[in-house]
């Protein structure tokens, strides 16, 4: 049986770990050009990698979860915050939702 | 050169805490709701969100703990899922007046989140670490005690709700992507190739042979390296914040 407290801990330094270090330890910029150039590509690709297609297996509908994206993207596109973007979405499934319960009742 | 005191500069980072505080919140009791469902009490969600501060770190450490995945797995993705941490850390070096003591850097090791980690790159010139202390005082808060509530009140929120909530989390990720898709083709490329890798990976039934989280590193890893062979980012620093 795992311990939930060894993953949290165990969570928290590798999260910690990969702040600090490059903080206290490289004061100088990264020369190399392939470590600078995946590093700068691994936040996008991971993030990308997470949202889909698990964003259209998280609501009760998966159109709902599709439409949602799409809005959040547009939104994103035309500049709106991280706040906007995120209640967007949600505010989308709940509408997008409702409509399919009402249209199949 | 206006002198800037020590007080100003923890107030005015206060003050940049404040509206990513009320963000943190709302998008934190997704995550709540994702501890929940992993089997984590209020008080252990609520700590993990107290210390890691990482939407997709622990929103992917909740997925695999409640896949029952081992401790390594879930490390390993940890350290995956906030890989970009490492580049917001070096960028935030340049930042600081270079005689700034180990001890601080040691404190600002836990304040580099997305949204603290922008307001403290926005400041011109160096920014004091006091600043950015500052942020995250405000800013923890509000993602603590919205995991907390998220907790809590999952238990008795109705599933169109909780579907319409966690939907918030994955539009907290577009909203890093997209704008650097916009302003760079080869990452608006990259996206794409990701949405349909991921799709790809997760849905065809011959894959099931390995978990979610070897997924994601697997694609991030393939992806990324064939890229920056392909099209390595330019010098002279353009991505240097």
């Amino acid at each position: 049986m795992h311990n939930i407290y060894i993953y949290i801990l165990g969570m928290a330094l590798v999260t910690y770990a990969i702040r600090v270090l490059p903080l206290t330890l490289i004061r100088k910029k990264i020369e190399n050009r392939l470590i600078r150039s995946f590093l700068y590509y691994v936040p996008y690709v991971t993030l990308a990698v997470m949202t889909f297609p698990a964003i259209i297996d998280a609501t009760q509908y998966p159109i709902a979860g599709a439409i949602a994206l799409l809005v959040a993207i547009v939104f994103a596109f035309f500049g709106r915050s991280l706040f906007f973007v995120a209640i967007s979405s949600s505010l989308t499934v709940l509408v997008v939702e409702l409509i399919i319960k009402l249209l199949t009742k | 050169m206006q002198i800037v005191t020590k007080k100003q500069w923890l107030f005015r980072g206060m003050r940049a805490g404040i509206p990513i505080s009320l963000g943190y919140f709302a998008v934190a009791i997704s995550l709540g709701i994702a501890a929940r469902n992993a089997g984590f009490s209020a008080f252990q969600a609520t700590l993990t969100s107290f210390l890691i501060n990482a939407s997709a770190g622990e929103y992917v450490g909740f997925t695999l703990i409640a896949a029952g995945a081992s401790y390594l797995e879930v490390f390993i993705m940890e350290a995956v899922a906030n890989a970009r941490y490492l580049l917001m850390s070096c960028a935030l070096s340049q930042k600081l007046e270079p005689r700034t003591p180990m001890w601080k850097r040691l404190l600002l090791g836990y304040c580099i989140t997305d949204e603290v980690f922008g307001a403290s790159i926005a400041v011109e010139g160096h920014v004091d670490p006091i600043f950015t202390y500052g942020a995250m005082m405000i800013a923890v808060p509000g993602w603590s005690l919205g995991t907390l509530t998220g907790v809590l009140l999952g238990n008795i929120m109705p599933p169109f709700l909780l579907s319409a909530l966690s939907v918030s989390l994955y539009g907290m990720f577009i909203s890093v992507f997209i704008p650097e898709a916009k302003k760079n083709k080869i990452v608006a490329s990259l996206i794409l190739i990701s949405f349909v890798a991921s799709f790809a990976f997760m849905k065809i039934p011959l894959f099931d042979f390995i978990s979610e989280g070897i997924k994601i590193i697997v694609l991030t890893v393939l992806i990324s390296l064939a890229t920056a062979i392909i099209f390595p980012v330019k010098e002279g620093g353009e991505r240097d914040a």
